[in-house]
């Protein structure tokens, strides 16, 4: 047997159902491929950019745009703040249990998001949930969290750090103890405090972790569906319509395929540009 | 130094709070009496144990179809999946053949290609194939993957050259050397590997949402967003639901944990 033969299953399925359908994709994007082309492909017509030059000037795009952006910015920090700083207290030399802690903290990542979605948008409820009962606790006042355009999305970043902190948390976790137990040594006998070991030490000696971990986060931050599908379908008055949900409406709903191809394409766009600017970052900080 | 140790476990513990309370209250909710859940303050125990909700899941609902098509897939996507990453693999960690290494790195780069992407086209290729509303419809696309092929060629590659050689002067096939040599070693990444797509499967949510029409092809995921906008009201059903749908994926987890954790980290190591 020779490599062909073990590389063509394989290579044949990437090919067929991944690379092609990134082609007839793109292809797509510049048809009008809709519901009528569904029964017969040859009702799509070619039309050029104009599914781009539409979406451009579609208020419910730059509305799921925002969104989408407002998640990815404030959501992407919150969670590289929260697993780090987790990392960190796990990794302390005064912490018991730290296996027991790490399995609790990573627990919402392995379970299944939609179910976690269903249970969140229960523990959301303006009367009964659980965060209010807990804001009217400690005395603050009570917030209709999925009903409210104002705080709907805010809602969603929260329980997306609580859903997968704990993956950028291991990640975190490896990266302190690759650091050589050496140069913290050699910073204590010259009298650093444990402020200046974490400003210049620990966070220098993470930077390669916190680029990979803000890449993958990104990424996948920018993807999301399926806590909007299930907990508020996008709205309140369109409050959490995110780029993938409003490509999947356009796609599967309505069934404008060329104009959602358009949107996946554009979101391919902002992912790739994300990450060739973060690579970027890494070769700069390599250098140096 | 006292003083220190105590406040980090209190910050330990409340976060641990903050992590499980929501599955503390799902179970709970999801044995409360019709209506138990919707009450101020909202209760952590329930006043009264019923079964109501799962015995409705059960009888009165289709939630043994859901799981048990969750259950074909996962498990016939993770072996199908686990046998052409391994093979696909073992050719680019232990052979040399022209634009190898070319070949690796276009599918690297085109691991940040969204699966979004793919959707549309993929839909349409289903509708071709007669394959809307079934379980090869999932199965397919579903068993190469990139980030599958990535994690076994790093291990592979670290196996000795010498133990491949030595075999091959005993008369063994390239096969032979795959299934009866390679294998075997490889078995910690493939647990590592089988235990992602498994768990990967059973969680996933947007292709099978798009391809699964019919009611008794739903996966639990998709079964519960869309029981979730029937039964909004529901609370404690709803909960039963979540119960059943995370209770495989958290024990699978629980009995192979150490290989998922190791799994993260490897795939982070960078080349």
């Amino acid at each position: 047997m020779s490599p062909a033969m073990f590389l063509a299953p394989a290579l044949l399925l990437i090919a067929v159902f991944f690379f092609l359908p990134v082609l007839v994709s793109f292809l797509m994007s510049f048809t009008d491929f809709d519901i009528y082309s569904l029964a017969n492909t040859s009702n799509a017509r070619f039309i050029g950019f104009d599914n781009y030059k539409n979406l451009l000037s579609d208020p419910l795009f730059w509305k799921a745009m925002r969104n989408t952006l407002y998640f990815v910015f404030l959501g992407v920090p919150l969670s590289l703040l929260v697993s780090l700083g987790t990392a960190l207290l796990l990794n302390s030399k005064l912490i018991r249990f730290m296996s027991l802690f790490r399995l609790a903290y990573f627990l919402p990542v392995v379970t299944t998001l939609v179910a976690v979605a269903v249970v969140w948008r229960y523990i959301y409820h303006p009367s009964f949930g659980l965060v209010n009962y807990f804001l009217s606790l400690i005395g603050l006042g009570t917030v209709d969290w999925l009903g409210n355009p104002k705080w709907a999305m805010l809602a969603l970043i929260i329980m997306a750090v609580w859903k997968n902190f704990g993956y950028n948390m291991i990640i975190f976790i490896a990266g302190l103890q690759n650091i050589p137990p050496e140069l913290y040594e050699s910073a204590r006998i010259d009298g650093a405090g444990k402020w200046q070991e974490f400003l210049h030490i620990t966070l220098p000696m993470l930077m390669p972790t916190t680029i990979f971990v803000s890449i993958i986060t990104i990424i996948g931050y920018f993807q999301l569906f399926a806590e909007p599908y299930v907990m508020t379908q996008g709205g309140p008055m369109n409050a959490t319509l995110s780029i993938v949900l409003l490509m999947y409406q356009e796609g599967f709903r309505w069934w404008r395929m060329g104009y959602s191809a358009a949107l996946a394409f554009v979101l391919f766009l902002i992912l790739f540009l994300a990450t060739l600017v973060q690579l970027r970052f890494q070769k700069r900080y390599s250098a140096v | 130094m006292k003083t220190n140790k105590i406040l980090i476990h209190a910050l330990a513990i409340f976060i641990a709070l903050i992590t499980l309370v929501p599955f503390v209250w799902m179970v709970s909710a999801s044995f409360m009496q019709q209506g138990g859940a919707n009450q101020f303050p909202p209760r952590l125990i329930p006043e009264s144990f019923s079964l109501e909700h799962y015995l409705r899941l059960f009888v009165s609902m289709n939630i043994v179809r859901y799981f048990l098509n969750s259950l074909i897939l996962s498990f016939s996507i993770t072996a199908l999946s686990l046998l052409v990453n391994s093979m696909a693999g073992f050719a680019f960690a232990k052979f040399y053949f022209p634009g190898k290494e070319g070949l690796f790195k276009v599918l690297l780069a085109a691991m940040i290609i969204p699966a979004q992407v793919t959707m549309l086209p993929l839909f349409l290729m289903m509708n071709q194939l007669g394959l809307i509303n079934s379980y090869l419809g999932v199965i397919i696309p579903g068993m190469a993957s990139i980030f599958g092929i990535f994690l076994i060629r790093q291990y592979i590659t670290s196996l000795p050259d010498s133990l491949i050689e030595a075999a091959r002067l005993d008369g063994a096939s390239d096969f032979q050397i795959y299934w009866r040599i390679v294998l075997p070693l490889a078995k910690p990444i493939l647990v590592t590997l089988g235990l992602f797509t498994f768990m990967g499967t059973w969680n996933d949510f947007m292709w099978p949402l798009i391809i699964m029409t019919r009611e008794n092809m739903y996966t639990l995921p998709v079964a519960m967003a869309n029981l979730s906008g029937e039964h909004a009201q529901d609370t404690e059903l709803m909960m039963a639901g979540a119960v059943i749908t995370v209770m495989p994926v958290i024990i699978v987890f629980l009995a192979l944990q150490r290989f998922y954790i190791e799994g993260i980290m490897l795939g982070s190591v960078k080349e």
